[in-house]
């Protein structure tokens, strides 16, 4: 059973990591607009020319 | 006459580096092109350092460069843009931060990390105990728990473990009581069996009620607090904001909290009264329907007093700023209004009610086990111990901790949903308790905006001239007269002549529009028509020499106030009436909405007489009301309500505040609110029949770590199941 030494560790700090990313996200007010946060994944502004991208396969 | 600036700097908080922040109500938003386009043309200009909306709240948050921006170019952009914003007075968003949520939210993070790894551990002991785990595991599996449940239980159970203290240091004792002391003997009995390397250990109980519990009250709190930003915007979009005269002679508009008593405001026509103030130069007649109920426009000249919520209705009028003065209508409510508040009686959540039948019973119960086991049956007391504290720690009140809010947040969601927004907590519980409504007449029966009754008999043609002559008016008639026709396109030419009305030529005939006098009306056909509608004013046309008219223009019903009164009495309340308006008018009212019992003319003071002797006979009184005369009424009823264009005063004296120009949030809420009690009554049977069964279990010692956690978790879930039905409740019945 000395496998448990390393995994129960192993998995706190993971939880613990996902727990500290949480409390980061949090403070960063990433849930402060989640009525907006949907919406701003449809802007293309941030593309260079401010067009959408083709969709689907490189035409040849 | 000098340029009419805002005074954008009373909204603007500075920085230390020289950067200027405001926060707005954004009127319009409504899609996301709305939020990319806003935030692109802000961002383009030179200075502004950072503009983000947020769509949840309806809000902009802007920060520019002092020494390189103007803020009144952010709003002309805005403006161009199409959309109306409304900056906030710092001095009300000033406790803005959500500390709490923010508390609950941590809170409920790094308990629910700790359940979910003790959980790993302690279902590996429940099954390694029926098998062949050796004691080293075990106790190594019981010092982890040890070491995440201990930091996790100090951390998360702040918010039940202070205001448990506050409770017990007023002697009082509510659900966060029996909570804490559950939470802490479970850890403690568990502490000690880790260093007695026992078989069991209740750290999983510990933690995962603190998450449950914490879950419930992160839900309550941010659905209180959706209502309570909607609520701000709405008191920003009505901009309180007054018109400030400096001495040489510009106007600046401030916000409220920046006008001191002795300082000059300036009212145009057609603006409403911000400020309560005494009338320096100028005359006018006001509309005071928001503050008496009474409907015919009142004439003031210098030295007569105004309150804040009046309309004036012609002239222009200058202020001198007063603090409520001794003797006015004003200081004579607020009197009435503190007494009122005073004279509350604290109402008893039903919640309270519970856990203060509940603590004593289970707590005479975890005695009467020690006892019991360690005399009747002569076990060694330490197990006796161990068991009496198991029957407290499976009796913890997790249903019961959960039972009353998840039904709040279900019904706030309807609430939020029926255009009501609750402004205390308690709200629900005393709108089920209620058998008798009263209602204001003015403004809260009837829609607060005039309307046209009688047309006088006028063709069509003659109306429409009639509504284009009242688009150069500013008078509340002539607003609502050419709100009635649609009309669109004023006469070029009209002029309008204070006091008095509107006159213009139009194809070479005289066109008159105002006070029947003004427009030659014989007298007795004036006497006549005002016998006909006696809630009216009314207001006069004249084309040319030989047509002439006059039109009736007053307070309507809501247009589902028929129908809304007859489902209430339908559900069984008492239905009265109260109004500071003439007799006549209110006859007329009651008569049309089959409402028996009704007084006129009445005071505030009477209006709180009234209600106090309808509770005096055992009734529970639900206020709905809108003007400043209903605030002290609003505050001495068991509960109340406001539609959302009443005055401030009354808006805060009232438990909920209904949306729209509908009546039927009324009766909706009442609805919700009687379901929603009957679905708190449900759970809290729920949770004593749980009680029943798991009590005899523990008594008897049968209870282990994991019928302690089956039977917390499969409670929470039926509780908050139940709770979930509400929503298809009241869903059948919109489909009906």
């Amino acid at each position: 059973m000395e496998v448990l030494l390393y995994l129960i560790p192993a998995a706190l700090v993971l939880g613990g990591s996902g727990l500290i990313a949480f409390m980061w996200s949090m403070k960063n007010g990433q849930y402060d607009d989640l009525e907006g946060a949907k919406w701003r994944i449809l802007d293309d502004g941030d593309l260079p020319d401010g067009h959408a991208p083709t969709v689907g396969s490189d035409p040849k | 006459m000098n340029a009419h600036t805002k005074d954008w700097e009373a909204f603007v908080t500075q920085k230390d580096d020289g950067t200027a922040h405001m926060e707005l109500a954004v009127d319009g938003i409504t899609c996301a092109a709305c939020i990319f386009e806003i935030e692109r043309a802000l961002t383009k200009e030179e200075g502004v350092k950072h503009a983000r909306v947020n769509m949840s709240s309806q809000r902009l948050s802007v920060d520019w460069d002092q020494s390189t921006y103007e803020p009144s170019r952010l709003v002309k952009i805005m403006e161009m843009l199409g959309y109306k914003v409304y900056p906030f007075d710092p001095a009300q968003v000033k406790a803005r931060g959500d500390r709490i949520g923010n508390e609950l939210l941590r809170s409920l993070a790094v308990s629910g990390f700790a359940a979910m790894n003790i959980m790993l551990l302690s279902i590996s002991v429940w099954s390694g105990n029926t098998s062949d785990i050796d004691v080293e595991t075990r106790d190594f599996f019981h010092w982890i728990s040890f070491l995440i449940a201990l930091p996790t239980v100090v951390y998360a159970g702040r918010p039940f473990f202070r205001s448990a203290i506050i409770a017990i240091k007023s002697r009082r004792l509510n659900m966060d009581v029996p909570i804490s002391i559950g939470v802490l003997l479970a850890t403690g009995l568990s502490v000690v069996q880790t260093f007695q390397s026992a078989k069991h250990a209740y750290f999983d109980s510990a933690v995962m009620l603190l998450f449950f519990l914490l879950a419930g009250r992160y839900l309550d709190h941010m659905m209180r607090r959706k209502t309570r930003a909607f609520a701000e915007n709405i008191a920003t979009l009505k901009a309180e904001s007054a018109a400030k005269l400096l001495p040489d002679g510009s106007t600046k508009d401030v916000p409220l909290s920046k006008l001191e008593p002795g300082d000059k405001v300036l009212v145009r026509a057609g603006e409403r009264v911000s400020v309560d103030g005494v009338v320096l130069e100028g005359t006018s007649e006001i509309d005071q329907s928001l503050v008496t109920g009474e409907t015919q426009l009142q004439p003031v000249e210098a030295g007569d007093a105004v309150f804040a919520g009046t309309m004036n209705a012609n002239g222009t009028l200058t202020l001198g700023v007063t603090a409520s003065a001794k003797g006015t209508l004003l200081d004579e409510v607020n009197r009435l209004l503190e007494t009122a508040l005073e004279g509350r009686s604290s109402y008893v959540q039903i919640a309270d009610r519970a856990s203060q039948l509940y603590a004593p019973v289970v707590h005479l119960a975890a005695l009467a086990t020690f006892l019991g086991w360690t005399f009747a049956v002569g076990a060694d007391w330490q197990y006796a111990l161990v068991i009496s504290i198991s029957v407290l720690i499976i009796t913890c009140p997790c249903a019961l901790g959960l039972a009353i809010p998840v039904v709040q947040v279900v019904a706030s969601g309807l609430f939020f949903r029926a255009r009501v927004l609750l402004n205390s907590g308690d709200a629900i519980e005393r709108l089920a308790a209620v058998k008798t409504i009263v209602f204001d007449k003015t403004g809260t029966l009837t829609l607060p905006e005039p309307a046209l009754g009688d047309a006088g008999g006028m063709s069509a043609e003659d109306l429409a001239l009639a509504g284009r002559l009242a688009l150069s008016s500013k008078h509340p008639l002539s607003k609502a007269l050419a709100k009635a026709t649609g009309e669109l396109k004023p006469i070029p030419g009209a002029s309008e002549e204070t006091g008095k009305g509107v006159r213009a030529v139009f194809e070479g005939q005289e066109l008159l529009l105002g006070a029947p006098a003004y427009c030659r009306i014989p007298q007795d056909m004036v006497e006549a028509k005002r016998r006909e509608n006696p809630g009216s004013s009314l207001i006069a046309f004249r084309k040319g020499e030989e047509t002439f008219a006059l039109l009736a223009i007053g307070q309507y019903l809501r247009s589902d106030a028929v129908e809304t009164v007859t489902r209430l009495q339908a559900m069984g309340y008492t239905l009265e009436m109260l109004s500071g308006d003439r007799v006549d008018a209110v006859a007329d009212i009651a008569s049309q909405l089959g409402i028996d019992t009704w007084q006129a003319e009445v005071k505030p003071q009477d209006k709180i007489a009234r209600i106090e002797a309808l509770k005096a006979e055992g009734h529970n009184v639900l206020m709905v009301g809108d003007g400043l005369n209903d605030a002290p009424a609003l505050a001495a009823a068991n509960v109340s309500m406001s539609p959302v264009s009443a005055v401030h005063v009354s808006q805060a004296a009232a438990d909920a505040v209904f949306l729209g120009e509908d009546l039927r949030p009324v009766a909706n809420a009442l609805d919700i609110a009687r379901k929603s009690h009957r679905l708190m009554q449900e759970n809290l049977g729920l949770s004593v029949i749980y009680n029943m069964i798991a009590v005899p279990i523990a008594v008897l010692g049968y209870v282990t770590p994991l019928v302690a956690a089956l039977a917390m978790a499969g409670s929470s879930v039926i509780v908050t199941l139940n709770a979930v039905r509400l929503q298809f409740m009241s869903k059948s019945e919109k489909e009906d």
